[in-house]
């Protein structure tokens, strides 16, 4: 039954991987990533994204005291933090989130200021939806281990 | 991130074992790097600032093989680094950026990049870096032995006492030499901006040229020079700054790597004393200098510069000069490759300074050594460095500095230099220090502004940081975030995380003092729980003014998303332009 469980795990994480790479929410680097991750490195992935959640938030609430100033002209500084955040979002495969981030960056050169305002928001709604799921995908893959994992001893 | 010991590659399986610096102020791509890297075999170091990156440099000189570095770094433009990098320690150095643009690639190209790489980058990119390395070695062999030849056949005609016709052939054939400068034009040409031409004239340093060069060098002072003012001596009209900066880094390698060779092998012979005061006796006269350069122009490393240094000191200096380097090298057997010339010789101590280097006791007794340091060299082995680093005594580091007699800004760089990393006054030979000295001077005024303003961007940059924290500080937008997908569990629709969210906005914090800077009208809004009423209530009003902040909440900006986006179906990235949003009504 728990061998059963651990398959089933797997599916539903292959399933989840397939539906946002379908979404356009992760690109081909994040099976580099996988790729990379080995027996040296067992949680490399997760490792990985979660540094990049720890600088996302950190660029995300930069970019948001920028706009709420309200004498925010330094567009300019604006541009380096969301180069910062589409570097690292490509470093994931985060690929929604950095065209969002493109987007962003066209309005900030703009000095447009709405467009710079809606942009970030669209980029939080991003951002938070990926962080969602890649929360989603560790667990699954965690509980896929626990049951892999039980199963071995029991068919001793 | 930092090495203890000293990293030699091995030199058995090549490109194995390549020693990579990695500069990045991205953590995410750091790490990927690093396991990218590693597992292509390479021994990597990695490194978050520009200033850490160059203090490893410089702490170890050979310490690395090659640096890959963003283009963006919050505390040194990445052209700068790759320039520094270049001029000192001419290590091959890959740029790496998300910008592709092509002005962009072109820039790095121009300050030096023997690549430059797209973000987000493959493995199978990384794995050819080696390729660099090894070309870099060739080309150094090769220009090493260019201007040995040259050197070559310049002392033997001045020795021979030959017209000065650039025809000659000796020995290394003045023909091949410039056969080989022609194989090897590229490395002349280097300056794309300056010539008004389409077609680039090519500079072939022909011996002529070259002695015109040295010439200038020594007129000027070694710590002294610079492309400028070599190229106004040199008076060559159809000569361009450019092309003397290049030949210049050439030569400065050329000098840096003969240099290394003599106190390495210098520290493996202890009994160099006799033997050099004979040579330097010797030294006396012009035939006997001949004999002994002549002697030297059959093997692959010479004494070239040495005997070049003597020759051209001929006719400014007077024979109790040279005794008095020739005494000065017998004295200090070990020492000698510090550049360690006393104040009161000033005019001609600059000379002496580089030519001191070659007019190293150990260095003639040791040609046996030279010949197979040579191979061992660019076969990876690395000599071990530490003696070279110990030797110089800090009397000679005192003499190097007050050599300087620029006081103002050359002085301010020599103190820029040493400020972030102490241990290298220290750590680093006095000849390294002073090559980078005298490498401050091409860097001419980007230099002095960087050395002297990094800091003072440093610390802007961490003061504006600390002002938007202190400004975000108050935006808990992701904390609750964080809270709430931990709590999720297989919750795919996107609205029960708004639902989460609402739960736990209620029980935060907002922390209302950091909005000391906003409108008070603004703190209302901010209320817990009333923020809810309210913008919801907003959300069906047009919105005229961006500007107000208190509008535009954080966490809530969920609830309009709900709104917005129906998550169940699949949402096309294509779908960016903004004003599609429905909501915000432009």
């Amino acid at each position: 039954m728990l061998g059963l469980g651990a398959d089933r795990l797997r599916a539903d994480m292959n399933r989840l991987l397939a539906l946002l790479f379908h979404q356009g929410v992760l690109d081909e680097q994040f099976l580099q990533l996988q790729q990379l991750q080995d027996e040296s490195s067992p949680n490399f992935v997760s490792e990985v994204v979660n540094i990049y959640f720890h600088e996302s938030e950190k660029l995300l609430r930069n970019l948001r005291g920028l706009l709420m100033d309200r004498e925010f002209t330094d567009y300019k500084k604006m541009g380096i933090h969301l180069n910062q955040f589409m570097g690292s979002s490509s470093s994931i495969g985060a690929k929604r989130v950095r065209n969002v981030c493109v987007a962003f960056r066209a309005a900030s050169e703009q000095n447009n200021r709405a467009g710079c305002l809606r942009a970030l928001e669209l980029l939080e709604h991003e951002y938070c939806y990926l962080k969602n799921k890649m929360h989603e995908l560790f667990q699954l893959e965690q509980q896929r281990l626990l049951a892999a994992g039980v199963r071995y001893p029991m068919q001793n | 991130m930092m090495d203890n010991g000293f990293s030699s590659p091995r030199n058995d399986a090549f490109p194995a074992g390549l020693r990579v610096l990695v500069v990045d102020d991205d953590p995410t791509w750091l790490k990927i790097l690093e396991k990218m890297l590693k597992k292509c075999s390479y021994e990597v170091t990695t490194c978050a600032l520009a200033r850490d990156a160059l203090h490893l440099l410089r702490e170890r000189k050979d310490g690395y093989d090659i640096v890959i570095s963003d283009v963006n770094m919050p505390d040194m433009d990445g052209f700068k680094l790759l320039e520094h990098v270049g001029l000192e320690m001419d290590l091959p150095v890959i740029m790496m950026s998300v910008d592709g643009e092509t002005s962009r690639v072109m820039k790095g190209v121009q300050h030096g990049a023997c690549d430059y790489l797209l973000k987000p980058i493959r493995m199978k990119e990384l794995r050819n870096i080696w390729q660099h390395v090894f070309r870099k070695k060739i080309n150094e062999v090769r220009d090493i032995e260019i201007l040995e030849g040259m050197e070559t056949i310049q002392m033997t005609r001045n020795g021979l006492d030959l017209p000065d016709d650039g025809h000659l052939v000796c020995g290394e054939d003045l023909t091949s030499v410039k056969k080989r400068k022609d194989i090897e034009g590229k490395h002349d040409d280097k300056d794309p901006g300056d010539n008004s031409s389409t077609k680039k004239a090519r500079v072939v340093w022909s011996v002529d040229l070259h002695q015109k060069f040295v010439k200038a060098v020594n007129q000027i002072g070694f710590d002294k020079v610079g492309p400028k003012k070599i190229l106004d001596l040199m008076n060559v009209p159809w000569l361009t700054r450019e092309n003397v900066a290049s030949h210049l880094q050439k030569y400065r390698l050329y000098l840096s790597r003969l240099q290394r060779e003599d106190t390495v092998s210098l520290d493996g012979i202890k009994h160099s004393d006799s033997p050099l005061r004979d040579s330097a006796g010797s030294f006396g006269t012009q035939n006997s200098i001949n004999k002994q350069q002549l002697d030297v122009a059959n093997r692959s490393y010479g004494f070239p510069g040495n005997s070049l240094l003597v020759q051209n000191t001929e006719p400014r200096s007077h024979d109790s000069e040279r005794k008095g380097i020739v005494s000065k090298s017998a004295a200090e057997p070990k020492g000698a490759l510090s550049f360690e010339v006393p104040d009161s010789r000033k005019p001609k101590s600059s000379q002496m300074e580089f030519g001191h280097s070659f007019i190293s006791p150990g260095s003639e007794v040791n040609f046996a050594e030279f010949d197979s340091n040579f191979p061992t060299r660019f076969s990876w082995c690395e000599v071990p460095q530490t003696q070279l680093k110990q030797e110089p005594k800090p009397l000679h580091l005192d003499d190097g500095l007050s050599q300087l007699t620029l006081p103002g800004k050359q002085q301010r760089i020599q103190a820029d230099y040493p400020q972030p990393a102490p241990p290298i006054i220290s750590g680093s030979s006095v000849t390294e220090r002073d090559i980078g000295s005298v490498k401050i001077k091409p860097l001419n005024d980007e230099c002095r502004n960087n050395a002297s303003l990094a800091s003072s961007i440093g610390s802007t940059i961490e003061t504006s940081h600390v002002q938007t924290k202190t400004h975000a500080a108050s935006h808990q937008a992701f904390d609750p975030i964080s809270i709430n997908t931990s709590s999720m569990k297989n919750q795919t629709s996107y609205s029960s995380c708004i639902s989460d969210l609402e739960s736990t906005q209620k029980n935060i914090n907002w922390g209302l003092s950091p909005f000391a800077t906003l409108d008070d009208d603004l703190q209302v809004c901010w209320v817990q729980g009333d923020c809810y009423a309210m913008n919801l209530g907003l959300q069906n009003i047009e919105f005229p003014e961006y500007c107000d902040p208190g509008l535009i909440a954080d966490a809530p900006t969920y609830l309009y998303d709900a709104v917005r986006f129906d998550y169940e179906n699949l949402y096309d990235p294509t779908e960016y332009p903004l004003i599609e949003q429905g909501l915000f009504i432009a």
